[in-house]
């Protein structure tokens, strides 16, 4: 059963839906809602549930993705909860006697003992750790997922924003949570990444030295470090996580989720299934959907195998240490550094050929992206609301944007495993990464400029096939002798989705005048803000026009009225 | 005659000649091509014997007297002085197919198509260790993974090896196409010979750097490694996070959009 929030003309769609039966309750359903009243008469929470179940969401793949990060999220707190009845978090010494022959006798820490006995001596406990892992790394796969679909669907505008930027912090968190827990076992890798990370810290000019003493407490490595990341990694940071996530999805329930634009669907209404009995059965099935795909890698994919790392050692290091995935591309910044930039002066040494990476880009990152609707809005000067979605090709230069800052990403991504490319590629690693350094700064160029003509192309493809229709390939003879190519027909309903985008054209400079009839000047400001709506709008491809449809249905032939209307129908605001 | 004559316009018939012919001149090609040069065998000494193998498979880079040669092109050099690396480097070099090399390349490849037997070897290894003393090769005891320590083994690896062979014996990279190679499927008196004369980019561990019973244990742990049970499952060839990133990436969102398609295309 299709459901609309509110009246309209696509309710003729419902006339022939049966009425809800006015049959009395079963006992059992009495005796549910009995309960039901009894909570409800105390907390009053009927309305809010009942507004709950009743809220309608749109279907769409697409739409799932965070499920997949939220789900998760849920796995890895279950299996975490799981790890602590065993984890010790001290750096106290002692000596592995568990069943891993290859290391008993091994003096180690006791994070470390404790993550080997749960992987060799705590039954299920190697795939709940390896579960706990990979839900990590597919939580924040799934986050990075989800924020390529709200971006490119232009969801984060207006009324969203805010919960774009809550999603970005999000998203900083979870690398951070990740990291924090990438640490914890004390083992060979861990620790190098400890390490590292107390060099970063060293970078920070003047005060970098005291804030490692305060991080860990002392000189590296301290017996603080594990203790203290623990806290933030099962207290701190979860709850901050959970805080923010809780108010990210209270904020969907609130504004409503966006839709594609599609028959029916319009600004004001939401176009989909209710929770109960829908959407319950099916998000709730992803979820088992989810877990059950954690769990099969989990049991089948070795990840993380600290006992053949062995117990942190500050002398050894294995090559081939790279942070998990999501800390790649800071890594992969510091790579990518060149060394001449550390300079001293006055008995200070400033790293430049670390500090940028290590500590700027990670911050750097999120405030772009975070920022980014605000700009937009700005530029735009829309200060409407959007509920409904735009397909990517439909805002060229944001897609190309995106894809830039993808790229420019990726790049520093790949970078950290310059590495194992050059042993997996043959490869001297050198030259992996010259090239690297010139693709951060010349492949954004390129993509931003293929991303966009490939979105103006689309476009014009649905422009297109709007006018002309799909062309049959079956040729008419007339009977005066001349030919055609029969056009076939595009339903309304396939039309739709091709022409419901708005048309957009450059902000115009205007001179202005205040409320005494004197102009005001045009700032730079102003001037600015004309640049890039030109910038972003110059070559917009503006959607078909009813008049244009029916001049083309008229006259098959009629070209160059239609032509034509693709340069005159840009609207000013 | 006349029935193959008959189907000589058969559309299999260009096929099978092609074939026939194909055949035949392989075949033609196998009796009369030049075959490897063998070297005579007429010396008296195995010493004399590893001479004559080496002016005619060595001495282009390494010298006529093992002396090195330079290529003429800067600093690089075609074939380091021979002189001191004693037999072990010898049977480690050929017996592992990197020598004689294929082709200029940043380090010599292992190469399981070995070139020579092993009398030939040891011939050439007795030649090279009759220049100056230097390494000899290990006897089977001294390699015997059995009678090592592979848990002192595994410490004296993560200490010793792992910065450039990672700590599974995966391999790593080394500047400008160099590489620490994989130490899996390495036999162990190979690992041990490596240890002991430094080949390509590796450091020499001589025996006061690390013991004959340490090369044995790091040994002993190598062997262990291969051979013990991968505890966690595939282990996505040991490389670390790069290859788990890679595989939640591609595998696992693959599956799960996958998964997402096909559950918001069913209806309600």
């Amino acid at each position: 059963m299709m459901t609309t929030a509110n009246a309209r003309p696509a309710d003729a769609l419902r006339a022939d839906d049966r009425p809800v039966s006015t049959r009395t309750p079963s006992a059992g359903a009495r005796k549910i809602g009995g309960v039901a009243g009894w909570v409800d008469d105390r907390t009053g929470a009927a309305k809010g549930v009942g507004y709950l179940m009743k809220k309608v969401f749109p279907d769409h793949w697409s739409f799932m993705l965070g499920e997949i990060a939220m789900y998760s999220m849920i796995i890895a707190l279950i299996s975490g909860a799981f790890l602590t009845l065993w984890f010790v978090p001290s750096m106290g010494h002692t000596v592995y006697d568990g069943s891993y022959a290859p290391l008993r006798g091994v003096e180690m820490s006791e994070a470390y003992a404790s993550t080997l006995h749960i992987s060799f001596d705590v039954r299920g406990g190697l795939i709940i750790r390896q579960i706990h892992h990979w839900a990590a790394l597919m939580f924040v796969v799934a986050v990075v997922v989800h924020m390529f679909r709200v971006f490119f669907t232009g969801a984060f505008r207006k009324p969203r924003e805010l919960n774009w930027v809550i999603g970005s912090v999000l998203a900083l968190l979870a690398i951070v949570e990740g990291f924090s827990g990438y640490s914890l076992p004390d083992d060979l890798l861990s620790g190098t990444g400890i390490r590292a990370m107390q060099g970063f810290v060293q970078t920070a000019p003047v005060i970098g030295s005291y804030l490692v003493y305060g991080i860990f407490g002392g000189p590296f490595p301290g017996e603080a470090i594990i203790p203290r990341l623990y806290s933030a990694h099962i207290l701190l940071l979860p709850a901050v996580i959970i805080g923010l996530f809780t108010a990210h999805i209270l904020l969907v329930a609130i504004q409503k989720h966006t839709q594609y634009p599609g028959p029916g669907r319009t600004n004001d209404n939401v176009v989909g299934f209710p929770v109960m009995p829908v959407y319950a059965a099916k998000a709730g099935g992803f979820f088992f959907i989810v877990f059950g795909v954690i769990a099969l890698i989990a049991a089948v994919i070795s990840i993380n195998p600290v006992w053949g790392y062995g117990p942190y050692d500050p002398s050894p290091v294995t090559a081939g240490s790279q942070p998990d995935w999501y800390m790649g591309f800071a890594d992969g910044a510091l790579r990518l550094l060149p060394g001449w930039l550390e300079f001293t002066a006055l008995g200070y040494t400033l790293s430049l050929n670390i500090m940028p990476g290590a500590l700027i880009l990670l911050p750097l990152v999120y405030v772009v992206v975070g920022v980014y609707p605000f700009v937009e809005r700005w530029i735009t000067g829309d200060d409407r609301e959007h509920h409904l979605l735009q397909r990517p090709r439909n805002a060229p230069v944001r897609t190309a944007i995106g894809m830039a800052g993808i790229t420019m990403y990726s790049v520093l991504m790949f970078a950290a495993a310059n590495d194992i490319m050059a042993i997996k590629l043959h490869m001297s690693i050198n030259d992996i990464t010259y090239f690297l350094r010139t693709a951060f700064f010349v492949a954004p160029f390129i993509v931003f400029w293929v991303t966009k003509r490939i979105c103006l192309s689309l476009q014009r493809a649905d422009r297109n096939k709007v006018l002309h229709q799909r062309e049959s390939g079956t040729i008419i003879r007339t009977p005066e002798g001349a030919f055609f190519e029969r056009h076939e027909g595009l339903s309304e309903y396939e039309r739709w989705k091709l022409v419901d985008f708005e048309p957009v054209a450059p902000i115009q400079l205007e001179q202005r005048v205040d409320a005494n009839g004197v102009e005001k000047p045009l700032t730079g400001k102003d001037r600015m803000r004309a640049r890039l709506s030109r910038f972003y709008f110059k070559d917009a491809v503006q959607p078909v026009t009813p008049a244009e449809l029916a001049a083309a249905h008229h006259d098959g032939h009629g070209h160059e009225a239609i032509e034509a209307g693709e340069h005159a129908g840009s609207v000013h605001r | 005659m006349n029935a193959l004559a008959a189907r000589r316009r058969h559309p299999a018939a260009i096929g099978i000649l092609l074939l026939i012919g194909l055949f035949l001149m392989g075949a033609a090609y196998a009796a009369i091509a030049p075959r490897p040069a063998e070297a005579a065998v007429s010396s008296a000494t195995q010493v004399d014997e590893g001479k004559q193998l080496f002016l005619a498979n060595c001495a282009s880079c390494h010298g006529l007297n093992a002396e090195g040669r330079a290529t003429g092109a800067g600093a690089s050099v075609a074939g380091p002085a021979l002189a001191g690396v004693g037999a072990a480097a010898v049977e480690f070099q050929m017996g592992t197919g990197r020598m004689p090399m294929r082709a200029p390349a940043a380090q010599a490849p292992r190469d399981d198509r070995i070139k020579f037997t092993e009398e030939q070897i040891t011939a050439i290894g007795a030649y090279v260790a009759s220049l100056a003393p230097g390494p000899s090769v290990p006897s089977e005891e001294a390699v015997d993974p059995a009678r090592g320590d592979a848990v002192k083994g595994g410490e004296l690896f993560r200490v010793n090896c792992a910065m450039c062979h990672n700590f599974a014996g995966a391999g790593g990279a080394l500047t400008r196409g160099k590489y620490a190679p994989a130490l899996t499927g390495v036999a162990p008196k190979d690992i041990y010979m490596a240890m002991e004369t430094g080949p390509q980019s590796m450091p020499v561990f001589n025996d006061t750097n690390l013991t004959p019973e340490a090369k044995r244990d790091i040994i002993a742990f190598l062997t262990a490694v291969n051979e013990e049970p991968k505890a966690g499952g595939f282990t996505l060839g040991s490389l670390g996070p790069v290859s788990e990133g890679m595989f939640a990436w591609i595998f696992g969102l693959g599956i799960m959009v996958g998964c997402a398609i096909w559950l918001g295309n069913k209806a309600a």
